[in-house]
């Protein structure tokens, strides 16, 4: 059995969990004997390639029948507005503008035949455009390869597009995996309606979808319609190869709270700071860490300073590689208020390296794990006690960070791999 | 005309992972780099252009210098000649040197024990470095109230300099010598801000309507100006770095005495002002004010909660500090209290990361106190375990 995976971030340039996850998946895979091929945006060749063979979409030129891609540019608008535009201009002459600005954009787009396009493989401004780019070079990579595979697996909706490009091309099954949905991302009032239309066409096109938890399979069956037997839940795990738990020198001799992540409204970061807060009352000898960067971080920094926690309350900025283990060796407790979190695989990192972990129910992992602490994201005082309890009361600490070691060392990549691969044959 | 001489201490990268560790808070490589550079396009060239102007006019043209206690220690250690040169400029007897905190900081606002300790110390180090006394006063970046004032003239002081802001000023003019309304012995000098920015901001500038600045016109401004005395308070970095050599401002202050002696004009120091001229009324300024920016008031320093909580645990490790009395804890306090930390914080100009502040090693406010405050908790760490030690 062989995998053509279409990916879009794979470590160590990674921005959130979808490439940790991407890793896992892989290498899971090659244990169960499962060849793969990684697609992705822009690989910087120091990717990690003993468990699969990447593939640089950045590398390849575009050549795949006119009539597709017409088809694609007809159904995709990746209209994005140029700051150039002023605003002082009536409706019709608006509407006007942007038609001329959208052919434009055709016109260049595909004068692009024939050649390679470098994708910037990151989220920027013009991340539509990118994504539909992919599709093309997606389909392209699907019909050079074909022999190398029997199935398609695409990863959240950036790359769904690419997928139903090389299924169309090459009439092998698709697989859509989804990690994250629009309604985890934002409420529902502020949803971009493009991403939305992507999500669906993705999970119609495809042969099977995989959810990360039964939350997620919720809201695929419920908000985007989706036959129920089509959807299948397979739980993400945690990587365990390879690390050996960091023996890291304490700077600091008060007990460490972390929250890691990025700092963005999903992720419910001014719940942990009252909930720090709270706790401060209570309790001097205590640090809390927020490690991370997002759209909400200078939010957060003054939410910070205004409630006079400043000098126990801290910010790492991003952290990378080896920064994130040592931030989980120096911790003593883990939380993870998540208002909306599709699987979550950081407090399994965190169990991991034997932290005990707070979670928000409403969560993908909280289906998974029996023994992290579970909270309503919104309710602070539940997890000032909860973080107050495991600080203070070593028993029930050393309780939590052994049975959670235990518990996360079965939720091992190879056996949710097991169980897609039960997917992919249902697919053939 | 006086000059204000300062560069703060700036801190290293000091991350989460450093508290608890590493006690060495500062960036030596930049601030020698930063400090060697200002010293050569302007310290030094300056301090030369004014020693010869004083000779040339023989004991007419007159200085003052305020140069901050973070400056000297780095002079001591980066650029003596010059601290030499400021020597030469002493013994001329036509250079007053005044008095301000030690570390330029904003102690005056919080903490009345620490601001008598910074201004004795920085009183002393004038003394052993230019063997004189001050006796005129200038607080951190002109920052001045009633109660500051009070505190001044208990400190031994009679005469202070302040900005003559508009918001206090109403209809007088700052073309004269005014009292503190609490303790009417101290006298004010108030810094004449059009036409000292008319030097420090707008000489370069091609779109300013009286480009390019001559002796001759500038002059004239001066002999038309009302009052009795006009007061030009500046940054000295204004000559070589905010205005470069090149716009040819150290040619215009080479010739500017010589020009204004010969309209008529004389030059005096903040103490002879203070002594030959009487205040013609009290000045009420019940808020603190300052020079920085439009609204020459407190803000850009303490406008935002980021500076605000920075400021509040800084302060509130006076009484600890006292009861241990180390001086390394005392060294390091003092370097934090440089108002620069505070002002990189600042959030008035900030949008999309566009900051323009001079020598500012941060990208935006927000890590500008996320370093500084890392950096405090370590140092707050020290201050408790040697709390500890002494019980």
């Amino acid at each position: 059995m062989r995998v053509l995976m279409f990916g879009w971030e794979f470590p160590p340039h990674i921005a959130g969990g979808l490439g940790t996850a991407c890793e896992g998946i892989v290498k899971g895979l090659a244990h169960n004997g499962v060849e793969t091929l990684f697609v992705m945006p822009s690989a910087s060749g120091d990717e990690d390639q003993s468990a699969t063979t990447i593939i640089n979409a950045s590398d390849i030129a575009v050549d795949t029948l006119s009539s597709t891609v017409d088809e694609f540019l007809g159904k995709v608008k990746f209209i994005h507005i140029d700051s150039d535009l002023v605003p002082y201009v009536g409706p019709e002459e608006f509407s006007n503008v942007l038609e001329e600005e959208r052919r434009r954009q055709v016109k260049d787009f595909r004068i692009q035949y024939g050649q390679k396009y470098k994708f910037s493989g990151k989220y920027g401004a013009n991340l539509m455009e990118e994504v539909a780019r992919y599709a093309m070079v997606g389909g392209t990579i699907a019909l050079q390869n074909r022999d190398r595979f029997d199935v398609i697996h695409a990863h959240d909706w950036l790359t769904y597009l690419a997928g139903i490009a090389a299924k169309e091309l090459t009439g092998k099954p698709l697989v859509v995996h989804v990690h994250a949905t629009s309604y985890d991302r934002g409420d529902e009032k502020h949803m971009d309606t493009r991403v939305l239309d992507i999500e669906k066409r993705g999970m119609e096109a495809a042969d099977k979808v995989i959810t990360v938890s039964d939350l997620t399979r919720n809201i695929v069956i419920n908000k985007y319609g989706i036959n129920p037997d089509k959807v299948v839940t397979v739980h993400n795990a945690v990587d365990f190869s390879g690390r050996e738990n960091l023996m890291v020198e304490r700077g600091v001799k008060d007990k460490v709270v972390t929250f890691l992540g990025r700092i963005t409204f999903q992720k419910g970061p001014e719940y942990f700071i009252e909930a720090a807060a709270k706790v401060l009352k209570r309790t001097k000898n205590v640090r809390f860490v927020m490690a991370g960067s997002g759209d909400m971080m200078n939010r957060a920094i003054r939410q910070v300073a205004r409630m006079g926690i400043s000098d126990r309350f801290h910010f790492t900025g991003f952290l990378r590689g080896t920064d994130v283990q040592k931030m989980f060796a120096l911790s003593d407790v883990y939380i993870m208020p998540s208002v909306s979190e599709p699987f979550g695989i950081s407090p399994l990192e965190a169990m991991r390296t034997n932290v005990p972990s707070i979670i928000s129910h409403q969560s993908g992992a909280a289906e998974v794990l029996k023994y992290a602490f579970k909270v309503d994201f919104w309710d602070v005082d539940a997890m000032a006690d909860d973080i107050y309890a495991l600080l203070q009361y070593p028993a029930l600490s050393e309780f939590a960070a052994k049975q959670g070691y235990e518990e996360v060392n079965a939720l091992k990549w190879n056996n949710a791999t097991k169980k897609m691969i039960e997917v992919y044959k249902s697919v053939l | 005309m006086y000059f204000q001489v300062h560069q703060p201490t700036r801190l290293r990268l000091y991350r989460f992972f450093d508290i608890g560790k590493d006690s060495h808070y500062y960036d030596d490589f930049a601030n020698r780099t930063i400090f060697k550079r200002v010293a050569q396009r302007c310290y030094q060239p300056m301090n030369d252009i004014l020693l010869q102007a004083i000779k040339r006019n023989k004991g007419k043209f007159k200085v003052a210098f305020s140069i901050s206690g973070s400056a000297l220690e780095q002079f001591e250690r980066y650029a003596p000649e010059v601290l030499d040169s400021f020597r030469e400029l002493a013994a001329t007897g036509c250079v007053e040197f005044l008095s301000e905190t030690y570390y330029h900081s904003l102690a005056a606002l919080r903490s009345p024990a620490e601001f008598k300790l910074q201004v004795n110390k920085h009183k002393e180090m004038i003394q052993n470095l230019f063997g004189v006394t001050p006796t005129a006063f200038r607080n951190t970046e002109l920052i001045y109230s009633d109660e500051i004032g009070s505190m001044v003239y208990d400190l031994g002081f009679n005469a202070m300099l302040t900005e003559g802001a508009r918001h206090i000023m109403g209809w007088k003019s700052p073309n004269h010598l005014y009292s503190n309304d609490i303790e009417p012995k101290l006298k004010l000098l108030l810094r004449n801000y059009p036409l000292s920015d008319d030097i420090a901001f707008r000489f370069s500038n091609k779109a300013w309507n009286e480009w390019p600045l001559t002796t001759e016109k500038y002059v004239n401004w001066l002999n038309q100006a009302d009052g009795e005395i006009v007061n030009l308070f500046m940054d000295y970095e204004t000559f070589g770095e905010h205005q470069s050599e090149s716009t040819g401002i150290m040619d215009f202050m080479s010739h500017l005495p010589e020009a204004v002696l010969a309209g008529g004009l004389k030059f005096v120091t903040p103490s002879e002002a203070a002594s030959k001229l009487k205040p013609v009324a009290d000045l009420s300024v019940p808020e603190p004010i300052s020079w920085a920016d439009e609204e020459r008031d407190l803000s850009a320093w303490l406008g935002n909660e980021l500076q605000q909580d920075a400021f509040n645990k800084l302060y509130s490790l006076t009484e600890k500090l006292s009861i241990i009395n180390d001086g390394t804890l005392w060294a390091d306090f003092g370097h934090l209290q440089e108002s620069d930390h505070l002002y990189y914080m600042c959030t008035k100009f900030f949008s999309d990361g566009e900051i323009h502040q001079r020598f500012n090693p941060y990208d935006t406010p927000y890590e500008a106190f996320i370093n500084y405050m890392n950096v405090l908790s370590d140092f707050i760490i020290r201050v408790n375990e040697a709390l500890a030690e002494k019980q």
